[in-house]
C-alpha cells in the first residue's frame, strides 16, 4: 500500500526533479500518511461554520437537487410579487408604492411560515434522525454552540428571505425617483419587523422540529402550531370584537406569533390596523407585545439546549 | 516507550437502576487497545465519560494526560471517535460531510478540504466520495465514519465495535486499517467489540470487562503465549493406520512431549501440538515423519486463541 519511495529532497508531493539537462521527471508518490501540525481553530470557528453550513442548507446548498426546489420555489413566489409591485409603479409613475415593506411582510405571512416548516426540521431533523448529533458532541463544541449556530441559521435564512422582497422594493422604488428619506425610512422599519419575526419565528420553529427526529411530523407540526394558533386568536379577536369586548381584542393578540407580530409593528412601525373592528395594541400595550416576544425567544433558546443537553452521545 | 494514553482510577458511574461502572481502574499506554465485554458491560459508558460527555460517580480519568471532569473539550480537540451505530446524512456527499467535521474539529477550511482528500484516501474510500452516501455499501459506510474520527488528526481514536455489520472481508479490511492506525499513522487506538477474537491479531492489549468491572487486562502476547506451539497433521499410510499416533509415539521416544491438539473439536486426534524449541524441532520431525514413510500435510506456528485462555480461566 504504502510505497516509501520519497526521497527525502522531494518534498511533499515531490514531483518534478529538476536532472541535468535531463527532462524534468515526473512522478506520483504516495507519499503514506501525513500528520496535521497547523493551527485548530477552536470553538467559535467551529460554531460559525456550523452557522455558515446550516444556512447554506436551509437554502438546499450543498445538499441533493431535491432539497432545493422547496427553498427556491418560495423565494420566488415571495419575490416576484416585489418585481411586479416595482414594475406597475415606474410604469404608473405612482409617487408610492402599492404596499409598505411592513404590509408587504405581513401579506405574505403564509407563505414565510412555510419556508420555516420546510427549513426548520431540515435544520434539526437531520442530525437527530441520522444520529450525527453524536459527532457534533464528540468534538470540541458544546449543546450551546450547537444550538446557538442552528438557532442564528434559521433566523438568518428566514431574514434573508424576508428582507429579499423587501430590498427589491427598495431598489425599485429608489429607481422610480421616489423621495429617497421616506423610502429609506420605511425600509429600515420593514427590515427590523422582519429581524424581530425572524428570530420568533424560527425560535418556535426550531423547538417544535427539535421534538421529532421525522421531518414530516416536524414540518406538520411547525404549520400546525404557527397557523392553528393564529386562527384561533382570529376567531376569539373577532368573537371578542362582535360581543362588545373591543378591548379585549389587543390582549388576545399575545397568543399567537403572527399576532404578535402584527401587533408589535402596528405599534412601533406604524403598519395599518392589524386586528379585526380596525384594532391594533397601543404604545403601552405593545411594550407587552415586546416582552412577550422577547419572553418568547429566550425560551426557545433554553428549550432548545435542554432539548440537546439529553441528545448526546 | 509506553505512554499512559488513558488512565482510570476506581471510576464508577451508577445510573438509579444499574451500575455501569464498577471501580474500574486501568492504565493504558499507546498502541492498540481493544475493549472486551458484553452488550451492557459498560464499554459506551466508558467512552462517554472519557470524552469527557458524562460525568463519572466516583473515581477520575485522564486521557492523554487530561483530566476528563474539567478539560473535556481539550479532551475532544485531540480524540476521534466513531460511533457503533449509523450517523452520516444520505443526502450529502463523503467529501462534503468529512469536510464539514473537520472543520467542526477546527481545521481551516483548506487544511479541513486536503485532510479529507487525504484521510478518504487512506481509509480505501476513491471515486464514491463524491456520492451522496445514502448509496453507499456498509463497509462503505464504516470507512466514512472512521474517516471522520480521523479527519483532524487526533492522538487517540476511540472506535465503537467497527466491525459491526461487515461481512467477513469487510471486517478483516477493517481491522487492517485500524492496525495501520497505529504503525502508519502513530495514533493509539482503543477499540471495542464483543467479539474477543477478533482482536487476537490486532490489539497489543485487550481490556476485558464484565458489569462495569474489570476482569482481565494484559498485552496480546500474553494472552496468546508467542512462545510457538507447532500444529502438525500428517497422513495415514498402510504401515500406519494411525499416522499421528505412529509420529506421537516415535516423537516421545525422543523426548519431544506432544499432546492432541482441539480437543473436543472436530479434527481432533488428527492434529499433534508440540513446543518448537528452535530450528532443531522443525528438523527433527521433518526427519521423524519421513523416516516413518508419511506425508506431513502442514506443520504450523500456532497462536493460541483469545477465547481459548478465557474458556480456560472460566473453569
Amino acid at each position: 500500500m504504502t510505497t516509501d519511495n520519497l526521497s527525502p529532497a522531494g518534498g511533499p508531493g515531490g514531483t518534478a526533479r529538476p536532472g541535468n539537462g535531463a527532462a524534468p521527471e515526473s512522478r506520483i508518490h504516495d507519499i503514506g500518511y501525513r500528520g496535521y501540525d497547523g493551527p485548530r481553530l477552536g470553538r467559535s470557528y467551529a460554531r460559525r461554520s456550523l452557522f455558515a453550513q446550516s444556512l447554506r442548507g436551509a437554502f438546499g446548498l450543498g445538499r441533493s437537487a431535491r432539497s432545493k426546489i422547496v427553498p427556491v420555489l418560495i423565494t420566488c413566489v415571495l419575490t416576484l410579487p416585489a418585481v411586479i409591485a416595482v414594475a406597475v409603479t415606474m410604469m404608473s409613475g405612482a409617487d408610492q408604492l402599492p404596499m409598505t415593506y411592513v404590509e408587504y411582510t405581513a401579506g405574505f405571512e403564509m407563505v414565510i411560515t412555510l419556508f420555516l416548516a420546510a427549513q426548520a426540521p431540515q435544520a434539526v431533523s437531520l442530525d437527530l434522525r441520522y444520529r450525527t448529533m453524536p459527532l457534533y458532541f464528540s468534538r470540541p463544541i458544546e449543546t450551546s454552540d450547537y444550538v446557538r449556530a442552528k438557532y442564528l441559521a434559521t433566523a438568518c435564512a428566514v431574514l434573508v428571505l424576508t428582507a429579499l422582497p423587501q430590498a427589491v422594493l427598495y431598489v425599485g422604488a429608489l429607481l422610480a425617483k421616489l423621495d429617497f428619506a421616506d423610502q429609506t425610512t420605511a425600509f429600515a422599519e420593514g427590515l427590523a419587523g422582519a429581524a424581530v419575526l425572524a428570530l420568533l419565528y424560527s425560535g418556535i420553529g426550531l423547538v417544535v422540529a427539535a421534538l421529532t427526529p421525522r421531518r414530516g411530523f416536524g414540518v406538520a407540526a411547525v404549520i400546525a402550531v404557527m397557523m392553528l394558533s393564529f386562527a384561533a386568536v382570529s376567531t376569539l379577536q373577532v368573537a371578542a370584537d362582535f360581543n362588545d369586548a373591543k378591548g379585549a381584542v389587543p390582549w388576545l393578540g399575545l397568543f399567537s406569533p403572527s399576532t404578535l407580530i402584527y401587533g408589535l409593528q402596528h405599534a412601533f412601525l406604524g403598519a395599518g390596523a392589524p386586528f379585526p373592528g380596525n384594532a391594533g395594541p397601543s404604545t403601552a400595550q405593545g411594550l407587552v407585545y415586546l416582552l412577550a416576544v422577547a419572553a418568547l425567544i429566550a425560551g426557545s433558546y433554553g428549550l432548545l439546549i435542554r432539548r440537546y443537553r439529553k441528545a448526546g452521545l | 516507550m509506553p505512554v499512559t494514553v488513558i488512565l482510570t482510577e476506581s471510576l464508577s458511574k451508577r445510573f438509579p437502576r444499574v451500575t455501569a461502572l464498577d471501580r474500574l481502574t486501568l492504565d493504558i499506554g499507546s498502541g492498540v487497545t481493544g475493549l472486551v465485554g458484553a452488550n451492557g458491560a459498560g464499554k459506551s459508558t466508558l467512552i462517554k465519560i472519557l470524552l469527557g460527555l458524562a460525568p463519572a460517580s466516583e473515581g477520575r480519568a485522564e486521557v492523554l494526560g487530561l483530566d476528563v471532569g474539567t478539560e473535556g473539550p481539550a479532551i475532544r480537540a485531540r480524540v476521534g471517535y466513531m460511533p457503533e451505530h449509523d450517523c452520516l446524512p444520505p443526502d450529502v456527499s463523503a467529501t462534503e460531510f468529512v469536510v464539514h467535521m473537520a472543520r467542526m474539529s477546527g481545521l481551516p477550511p483548506t487544511a479541513a478540504r486536503e485532510r479529507t482528500a487525504d484521510t478518504l484516501r487512506h481509509v480505501g474510500l476513491y471515486e464514491e466520495r463524491y456520492r451522496p452516501m445514502g448509496g453507499y455499501s456498509t463497509g462503505m459506510k464504516q470507512r466514512v465514519k472512521l474517516a471522520q474520527a480521523l479527519v483532524h488528526d487526533p492522538d487517540l481514536v476511540l472506535l465503537d465495535e467497527p466491525t459491526n455489520g461487515l461481512d467477513p472481508a469487510g471486517r478483516d479490511d477493517m481491522l487492517d486499517l485500524i492496525r495501520r492506525i497505529h504503525s502508519d499513522f502513530g495514533i493509539s487506538v482503543l477499540v471495542t467489540s464483543h467479539l474477543l477474537g477478533e482482536l487476537e491479531r490486532t490489539c497489543d492489549h485487550v481490556v476485558v470487562i464484565d458489569g462495569g468491572a474489570l476482569l482481565r487486562s494484559s498485552s496480546t502476547t500474553d494472552f496468546t503465549r508467542s512462545t510457538a506451539t507447532l500444529a502438525v497433521e500428517v497422513t495415514d499410510s498402510d504401515e500406519h493406520p494411525d499416522g499421528i499416533g505412529a509420529l506421537r509415539e516415535a516423537l516421545e521416544a525422543r523426548g519431544v512431549r506432544t499432546e492432541d491438539g482441539g480437543a473436543g473439536l472436530p479434527g481432533a486426534g488428527r492434529i499433534l501440538l508440540l513446543t518448537a524449541d528452535g530450528d532443531a524441532t522443525y528438523d527433527l520431525i521433518r526427519d521423524t515423519v519421513a523416516g516413518l514413510g508419511l506425508g506431513l500435510v502442514r506443520m504450523e506456528q500456532r497462536r493460541h486463541h483469545i477465547s481459548e485462555v478465557f474458556r480456560h480461566d472460566d473453569r
